[in-house]
């Protein structure tokens, strides 16, 4: 199925195809698909049924059915959906049914968006090949015997496999943008604060953002606008009313200034650094006034990441602890009770990240880990804001390579961490950047590009990001 | 202050005392929720996704919360700052995150100061903003934690906003130390932050304690005691742990810096565990909150809007015309919270000592007393003064107003102690006069005792409601 999301939604709202008849196909695929690529955790047929109906009553009863209607769309499993099972993909939160939905969600549904299912994630958005989830890995479908990427995987595998036009991950060291990159599709890691968290369980909660990904530039711009604005449920969400992003597609790049980051681009691999060339001439060709950009203290970002966003989830996977929900093992006292439910509930990716955040924050040691990598942090916010002096957005690989054979890192914490190399900076930054896929490396698998910008450039992102999708890959 | 200065600490040895003082605020709802802030409700029944700290929920600055912990802060004299809020982690069961959104080394208030009623001053180090954890209660066998064979969690208190207010080690005493909280409370109630009941926890007290010999200048090390319940525990707590640390350092020994547990029956403070074995908190700035700025001119706003405070309220007692008031009298009206209406009555001409003792004994902490209107009650005791009314009637009629309102001459007439017009008390003399011609030839003779003879006939014949300062004047007048 290649039908855009849009064009999908054109036609339930004009009356020329129900909603029904859009899931119900769009669930014959997972169906009929789904067994060989694991991009679900859970298919809600039936609530999707249900939400398919009553868009198509909206649409009899001549109400506004909403921009996305009958657009079957994937959600990762960290999202929280009211009584719908929400696993992180973690057998710690096996059997919990979340209260409430996410904001997100609340969202996408009113815009007459329907939800067909969870997707498969690594534990906790913890990795970038979505091998950690405890309920078995999600494959590619570009190439079934590689990785989709993660931590969204689930999401971008179901995207590229045809089974959602739409769905939602979360990024919070390029969660979004490098499984998008390696199943070749659109992704989105909006502003921070841009989209709002509440109901995202929480990995890194300075980092984290939710944003879509989909099949076309296009539908990702919709399904942003859906998502953006401000939440009083979430302190952190942005006041500023949401531009329009759909409307400035066709606008071109210009007279626009874009930098190619030398820093990101260093350690691609040739065929990945020669996509981004192509890209770059692509843009300049557009009218964009094209040369190179540096952000010195880039390099540094892994590092720091690895300090900052471990940190903030050992605090924030410590009331896993088998007192209230998901799952508990006993113990003779409830100390005991707390070691046992966590250490059969958490995979060794979470307990890694959960000791090495213990100790980054432990007295004697706050200062030279945790307090050192919020100084880098800052360094990179500076040179990011140099380099916006100069230039209106800027343009590096997302994926330092194309999709690798499962199994290829499961076993290499460390060479796993340098898949997100190129798209940690503007988590820490808090920078938008969009990866979209612009043609394909030697082995014939998709490679995406990356557009970075400062917060809240969105739209110029989205301008440059239809320009380059037009311009044949 | 200077430390020592008060008797009751172990001979030779000087007692230093901090307190951390937790106080609940009297919001309408939680610090980071819109859940119920109340006590004694159904377990768990006042809860939500972020209270709980489900998976995904996210918290919200409550703002009443904020204003009620700058007035606090305000009326202790602290310094209103930007501050932000940290993540204190710790695994308890009845902490939903395991974490308590606190704040940390950059508090919303710093540096004031109490002022004791008896004398002395007391330095705040800091007054900050946190959440409340829930209540943890073990069931079966003995009802505490060894031994249970379940314990039961209400997280209603979970969330609950409470203002932490942190001492300098300024006090030197147990007396003080009970000084301290009773004053503390009077200004936490008197800027309508809390209603500080101890008993319901909404006030709770952590005491640091240590004695150093008479003079020394570096402090000793000190303990921390746990489980203070009351103003009494407190006081009984500081006398009994200064005691047993001045007989270890007497005995040679030394002091282990270490968390202590009143145990109230048995008198004695236990320990529960030492330094080393301290939760190391892991401090970090919490990451779903922004700073908390609290903007200048709505700090000038909140600071205007502060009734006057215990203190200025006291001097404002002591200040009042001869013989005024001693300082206990003051303070015990301002306990009372009865000073405004002592006010009233003294600026209306009624002695201080009678207006002290109608307000504190007619009026204070009787339903009702709060509304009140303090030129009513100076109008009551100025009509008992000028003899309209009997103490005995101005107490009932004080007692109606209490009830029902409207003002003293409508209370006094419908209790039917309205005096009647000079004519008919004239016209009441006359007739009794006349009825008891004799009595009357004995008492315009000189016989004064008579006096009260006739002062009876008039009283039974206008029902009580003649004054009988009146009459005696006209009885006086008619013998010539």
């Amino acid at each position: 199925m290649t039908t855009s999301a849009l064009a999908l939604a054109e036609d339930v709202r004009a009356g020329r195809r129900s909603a029904a008849s859009v899931v119900e196909e769009h669930l014959e695929a997972i169906e009929a698909g789904d067994g060989a690529i694991g991009a679900f955790r859970l298919v809600t047929a039936e609530r999707a049924r249900r939400e398919a109906a009553a868009v198509d009553a909206a649409v009899a009863a001549g109400r506004d059915p909403g921009p996305l209607a009958g657009v079957p769309v994937a959600l990762k499993d960290n999202l929280c959906t009211r009584g719908v099972a929400t696993t992180c993909a973690s057998r710690i939160l096996e059997g919990w049914l979340p209260p409430y939905d996410a904001t997100v969600v609340r969202r996408l549904r009113a815009a007459g968006a329907v939800a067909v299912g969870k997707t498969n994630l690594d534990e906790f958005a913890m990795g970038s090949s979505t091998e950690h989830s405890a309920f078995g890995p999600t494959r590619n479908p570009r190439d079934p015997s590689r990785v989709p990427g993660g931590s969204s995987g689930g999401s971008a595998a179901a995207v590229a496999a045809g089974f959602a036009p739409l769905a939602l991950g979360s990024d919070t060291g390029g969660s979004i943008r490098q499984p998008a990159a390696l199943c070749g599709v659109v992704g989105l890691k909006p502003t921070y604060g841009r989209v709002s968290r509440y109901g995202l369980v929480a990995f890194a909660s300075s980092l984290d953002q939710v944003g879509p990904l989909a099949a076309t530039v296009a539908d990702a711009a919709a399904a942003f606008e859906v998502i953006a604005g401000h939440d009083p449920a979430d302190s952190t969400s942005v006041p500023d009313p949401v531009p329009s992003c759909r409307g400035v597609l066709d606008e071109g790049v210009a007279g626009l200034r874009v930098g190619v980051v030398a820093e990101l681009a260093d350690g691609a691999a040739p065929d990945v650094a020669a996509r981004v060339a192509a890209a770059a001439e692509a843009l300049a060709a557009a009218g964009a006034e094209v040369s190179p950009a540096s952000v010195p203290a880039a390099v540094h970002g892994l590092s720091a990441y690895y300090l900052i966003a471990p940190a903030e989830a050992s605090s924030n996977l410590a009331r896993y602890d088998g007192v209230r929900y998901g799952l508990r093992v006993d113990g003779p006292e409830v100390t005991a009770m707390y070691g046992a439910t966590r250490a059969a509930g958490f995979g060794p990716e979470v307990k890694r990240r959960i000791m090495l955040g213990t100790y980054a924050l432990s007295a004697g040691y706050y200062d030279a880990y945790y307090g050192q990598a919020q100084r880098v942090r800052s360094l990179i916010i500076a040179d990011f804001a140099a380099a916006y002096e100069r230039f209106d957005l800027l343009l590096g690989p997302t994926s330092p390579t194309t999709a690798f054979p499962l199994g290829e890192r499961a076993d290499d914490p460390l060479r796993m961490y340098l898949s997100d190399v190129c798209t940690i900076p503007s988590n820490l930054a808090g920078h938008p950047a969009l990866s979209l896929p612009y043609g394909s490396g030697d082995d014939g698998l998709p490679v995406g590009v990356q557009l970075l910008g400062p917060a809240l450039a969105e739209p110029v992102l989205f301008r440059a990001a239809a320009v380059l999708e037009g311009s044949g890959r | 202050m200077t430390p020592g200065t008060e008797a009751g600490g172990p001979a030779g040895w000087e007692v230093v005392v901090g307190l951390e003082v937790h106080c609940e605020l009297a919001t309408a709802t939680k610090l980071f929720c819109g859940c119920r802030n109340a006590f004694g409700d159904e377990p768990n029944t006042n809860v939500c996704p972020v209270c709980l700290g489900l998976p995904g929920s996210l918290p919200v600055l409550n703002r009443r919360a904020v204003e009620l912990a700058v007035r606090l802060g305000l009326a202790l004299g602290c310094e209103v700052r930007r501050s932000i809020f940290h993540r204190k982690n710790y695994f308890y069961p009845d902490m939903p995150k395991d974490y308590q959104v606190s704040q940390y080394d950059e508090p919303l208030n710093v540096g004031g100061a109490l002022e004791l009623p008896g004398g002395g001053r007391v330095r705040i180090a800091r007054a900050h903003l946190e959440e409340d954890t829930g209540k943890t209660s073990h069931a079966g066998a003995s009802g505490r934690i060894h031994g249970a064979q379940a314990a039961l969690v209400d997280y209603n208190r979970a969330g609950v906003p409470l203002l932490e207010i942190v001492s300098e080690p300024d006090i030197a005493s147990a007396a003080q130390a009970r000084a301290y909280v009773n004053e503390l409370r009077e200004v936490i109630v008197s800027v309508g932050a809390s209603d500080a009941r101890m008993e319901e926890g909404s006030l709770r007290i952590d005491a640091n304690v240590s004695v150093r010999p008479a003079g020394a200048p570096a402090l000793g090390t000190r303990t921390e005691v746990k489980n203070l319940n009351s103003v009494r525990s407190l006081g009984r707590a500081v006398e009994h742990e200064a005691a047993r640390q001045a007989a270890l350092l007497t005995a040679g020994d030394r002091v282990v810096q270490e968390t202590r547990h009143w145990d109230e029956d048995a008198g004695r403070t236990v320990a529960l565990r030492s330094k080393e074995e301290a939760y190391d908190y892991r401090y970090f700035p919490e990451p779903d909150l922004v700073p908390l700025e609290p903007e200048a001119g709505w700090v000038a706003a909140v600071e205007a809007g502060l009734p006057p405070l215990p203190s200025a309220r006291r001097r404002a007692l002591e200040r009042t015309p001869e013989p005024g008031l001693a300082a206990d009298e003051a303070a015990a009206v301002v306990a009372a919270g009865a000073d405004g209406l002592v006010v009233a009555a003294v600026a209306g001409g009624v002695e201080a000592r009678v207006a002290v003792a109608r307000a504190l004994n007619e009026v204070a902490g009787r339903p009702g007393a709060a509304g009140l209107d303090p030129g009513a009650f100076a109008e009551v005791l100025a009509m008992e003064g000028a003899g309209e009314l009997t103490p005995t009637q101005a107490k009932s009629v004080l007692a109606r107003l209490l009830e029902g309102g409207g003002s003293p001459r409508e209370a006094a007439a419908a209790l039917g102690y309205e005096s009647l017009g000079d004519d008919a008390v004239a016209a009441a003399v006359e007739a009794a006069a006349a009825a008891h011609p004799q009595e009357w030839a004995r008492y315009a003779a000189g016989e004064d005792r008579l006096a009260g003879f006739f002062v009876g006939k008039v009283m039974a014949a206008t029902g009580g409601r003649a004054n009988g300062r009146v009459v005696t004047d006209l009885l006086d007048r008619r013998r010539g």
